[in-house]
């Protein structure tokens, strides 16, 4: 930190110098190809990232003192572009040059993100697969990782996922879709000023929020309601989560496939009405099949969204590895046994907690191919109507 | 009048109009289900916190008395003795070790902290009386709240007979039927009913009364719970003093500070969000300091100076899959990556904060983006046509007006980080912190994680606590959404 201080002084020292000795060239009658300002930025970088580049090198080797390296590296570039400062030293043109490999370098912080991803789970995952065969893990149909003999099948976490997703889809197509036909098609601009941000306020609810209120409210409610009906529901069930689940994609879907409907041009529709047909008629018939592929790709976008979800599952689907398609039933998912696997002691040798880096994988990899698949239908579907 | 007969046609336009009528409607619905689950789901979780904002304390004299505390080593005086005699001088008639230990966890474990930080304070005090607030225990809390069971009260309005019957009492009241487990309170005793009959009831006694024969209409009242002795937290005696302190006029209901102003505690009444807000401000800061200029940077590189090429493409489909990951794989990758790899400091929000960085890059990416697009073309050419270099156009003209537009986007991506949870419990932000962070490596949680870890606690008072933290976190949510919608309106410029 306090190294950090000292660099950002000594660079804006740089700054004054270099742009005062420019600045007295200058005026001695000297024609400069910079502005003096641009001495002084130049001045200013080179220090600055002199100095942290210092810094960080310092960082990875614990011989070298930051306190003296780093301050040391931006006096010496500080120093280097004040004694190079003459008439014909093209001051912006480098400075600009040094500006956009900044710029550069803050956009392939994407890529390195996702390498960082697939490099660090896939790693651990090479690890857990020399002592868990692949085989065993995509079919095996028994996950019980802290059994005296653990076993690390992921039939049940897959199946429990997609118990949720599928009703968490349920409740949220139709709502989603409706939603966003009613206000891209038949509200005004009254209810849309209201309902938008109505839909924005839920997409902004916390999702632990959500899970508590699944967990405390809604499961308890259906499990009364199941027992006033004569059924034992347990009180976790894949029914709590994946309801609450609903109602937080909703916003997702309704918005994507607001701009979806949005985008199919006029025309279309004025054909339509051209011919007689009502508007719901030309909504059912021409602007919804015309519509249908964005509409999928928000719904394969929701998807991804359910499958990843962490957190409502984690409050209220609970820890059963169950091999069940019973939406009553206590069902877990991938994400809760990441969590559970990683929350409280970590040992990197063992399966159990290197289990989590390959459910992470398997994760990453069918969020990954659902994102792709509908990324590039929107795309394809906007290029159709552009 | 004869009846209309409409032609086919007729019929069926007035057929297609009702579907017309009922597509509408089905619509609206939609729309309405989920207002009405947002309204159900804030006012639920406010209902459930409202508790959690106040909290019963009794003015408690307590005498410093010198031979538990030596004025050279305070620290190591018996506090919570001294307390545990202010409190029995309280209520006489408790006299067995059982008991004063019962009476004494009335009161929340911090009356004996506080009394100890006073005197240090003031050493002064040892050999004087100290007066304060003392905060009653989260159990005798919700018990007075009523959320452990609901309690009945009957004031006495006939003459009670009160008849000693070997161990036990019989007791009767004209036009007053008791029930078993019903507990009589007389001026000076506790009775507990455990039989009743035609003609009276048989008690037991929880205090022994002084007075037998009659108490008169007024002088003795009766409580009723609906759950048993066994099925709640206060017990019957408990009750009683609670009752007996009550009708003292002693218990006040207070404004909750702890909420605020305590780190996290396993006494619920104890435990505050003070160490989350201060864990949610480092980590945010982390999050805004890192990703605003990085996301700037990309923005301005890939919308002013990025030829289209293999690599920019590369950039922006990562840059658009990055924002679909799940934010749990954030997780593992802070967790293999900086904590693992780097050897960051495990819990810190020096780590969350970058993990989160990471998780909202894109979104304020994309936003940035979208706020230099709508910058038109014309203003940098003007800019480029006075000679000014493509940079100098850039960072002094376009960039500038495009300010507005970048805040709302990380404002926005700013909340969604403050809410978020999954990832920071894989690096580990989950531990249990009862200290206040100082500094951004020192371990820390955040507002949400600790609703999580609130939630997952067995005591019933926790869950009013985590529905206050919820409607607290929601606030701040809504006060980031409500500015980021200001500037929006303030200084959005169409063109």
């Amino acid at each position: 930190m306090v190294s950090l201080v000292i660099i950002v002084a000594l660079s804006v020292l740089a700054y004054f110098a270099s742009q005062m000795r420019a600045a007295a060239l200058a005026a001695g009658g000297a024609t400069l190809r910079a502005r003096p300002t641009f001495h002084g930025y130049l001045a200013f970088v080179v220090a600055l990232l002199a100095g942290l580049v210092a810094l960080a090198l310092a960082g990875l080797t614990p011989a070298l003192p930051a306190l003296i390296a780093a301050p040391a590296a931006a006096a010496a570039g500080g120093i280097a572009v004040f004694l190079a400062v003459s008439p014909v030293l093209r001051a912006r043109v480098i400075f600009e040059k040094i500006v956009l490999a900044v710029l550069i370098l803050a956009s392939a912080i994407a890529i390195f993100t996702t390498i960082g991803i697939v490099a660090s789970v896939a790693v651990e995952s090479l690890h857990f697969f020399q002592q868990v065969p692949m085989q065993s893990f995509l079919f095996g149909t028994d996950w019980s990782p802290t059994a005296p003999v653990p076993s690390f099948g992921f039939v049940p976490l897959l199946t429990g996922t997609l118990l949720i997703t599928v009703i968490a889809l349920t409740v949220a197509a139709p709502l989603g879709l409706l939603s966003a036909i009613y206000l891209a098609e038949y509200a005004d601009l009254k209810t849309r000023a209201i309902a938008k941000p109505l839909l924005e306020l839920l997409a902004g609810v916390p999702t632990v929020v959500l899970g508590f209120f699944a967990a405390l409210t809604v499961a308890p409610f259906i499990k009364t309601a199941g027992a006033a009906m004569g059924f034992s529901i347990a009180s976790e069930s894949a029914m709590a989560a994946g309801l609450v689940m609903g109602m937080m994609i909703v916003p997702l879907i309704s918005s994507l496939s607001d701009d979806v409907i949005n985008a199919v041009p006029q025309a279309m529709r004025d054909g339509s009405y051209a011919m007689g047909a009502t508007k719901s008629e030309t909504i059912r018939k021409v602007v919804f099949p015309a519509a249908l592929p964005g509409i999928v790709s928000a719904f394969i976008l929701a998807i991804s969204r359910a499958i990843g979800e962490t957190m409502i599952v984690v409050m209220a689907a609970g820890l059963a590895p169950n091999l069940t398609f019973n939406p009553f039933a206590a069902v877990t998912t991938v994400t809760v046994q990441i969590s559970a696997m990683l929350v409280g002691d970590q040992e990197f040798d063992s399966a159990k907690t290197l289990s989590a880096f390959a459910l992470g994988l398997t994760l990453f990899l069918i969020t990954l191919a659902l994102n792709i698949y509908a990324l590039r239908v929107v795309r394809k579907y906007k290029e159709h109507y552009a | 009048m004869p009846d209309i007969v409409l032609t086919a046609q007729q019929q069926r336009t007035r057929k297609r109009n009702l579907t017309e009528k009922r597509f509408r409607r089905l619509c609206f619905a939609a729309i309405a289900v989920t207002a009405v689950f947002l309204a159900f789901l804030v006012m639920n979780l406010g209902i459930k916190a409202v508790p959690a904002f106040t909290s019963s304390a009794m003015p408690l004299t307590i005498n410093v008395e010198p031979d538990k505390v030596d004025s050279t080593a305070i620290a190591s005086g018996d506090f919570p003795g001294m307390v545990k005699d202010a409190i029995a001088k309280l209520m006489p008639k408790v006299e067995s070790r059982a008991d004063r230990k019962k009476l004494y966890q009335l009161l929340s474990g911090s009356v004996a902290d506080e009394v100890q930080h006073r005197v240090m304070a003031d050493p002064s005090l040892v050999g004087k009386d100290v007066t304060l607030q003392a905060t009653l225990s989260a159990d005798a809390d919700m018990f007075l709240k009523g959320q452990q069971t609901s309690t009945t009260k009957f004031a006495g309005t006939a003459p009670l007979s009160l008849a000693a019957d070997g161990e036990a009492f019989k007791i009767s009241a004209q036009g007053h039927g008791f029930k078993a487990g019903e507990i009589v309170l007389t001026p000076t005793g506790a009775l507990r009913v455990t039989e009743t009959s035609a003609e009276g009831a048989k008690a037991e006694a929880l205090v022994a009364p002084d007075e037998t024969g009659a108490v008169a209409a007024g002088q003795w009242q009766s409580l009723q719970f609906s759950d048993g002795e066994d099925s709640r937290r206060t017990s019957d005696l408990e009750a009683v003093w609670l009752q007996r302190f009550t009708d003292q006029g002693k218990i006040q209901s207070m404004f909750d500070k702890a909420l605020f102003t305590n780190g996290d505690s396993r006494a619920p009444e104890q435990a505050g969000l003070r160490g989350a807000f201060i864990g949610s401000l480092f980590t945010i800061l982390v999050t805004l300091l890192t990703a605003l200029p990085l996301g700037v940077a990309a923005a301005l590189y890939l919308e002013e100076f990025a030829p289209k090429n293999r690599f920019t493409d590369l950039i922006e489909v990562n840059i658009n899959n990055l924002a679909a990951v799940p934010s749990i794989i954030f997780g593992l990758l802070g967790l293999a990556m900086f904590l693992n790899f780097f050897g960051l400091p495990r819990s810190s929000s020096l780590v969350g904060g970058l993990v989160l960085a990471l998780l909202v890059l894109p979104t304020i990416i994309i936003a940035s983006r979208a706020a230099l697009r709508s910058v038109p073309p014309s203003i940098k050419e003007a800019a480029l046509g006075v000679g000014a270099s493509h940079q100098q156009a850039v960072f002094h003209h376009v960039m500038p007006l495009a300010v507005p537009g970048i805040l709302t986007g990380t404002i926005l991506g700013i909340a969604r980080a403050l809410g978020e949870t999954a990832p920071l419990l894989m690096i580990g932000m989950i531990a249990f912190i009862a200290d206040v962070p100082g500094r951004i490596t020192d371990a820390a949680t955040v507002l949400p994680v600790q609703v999580y870890l609130w939630s997952t606690l067995p005591e019933a008072a926790f869950r009013s606590r985590t529905s206050a933290a919820i409607i607290i976190l929601m606030i701040v949510l809504l006060c980031f959404n409500a500015l980021a919608i200001f500037l929006r309106n303030k200084f959005e410029r169409r063109w």
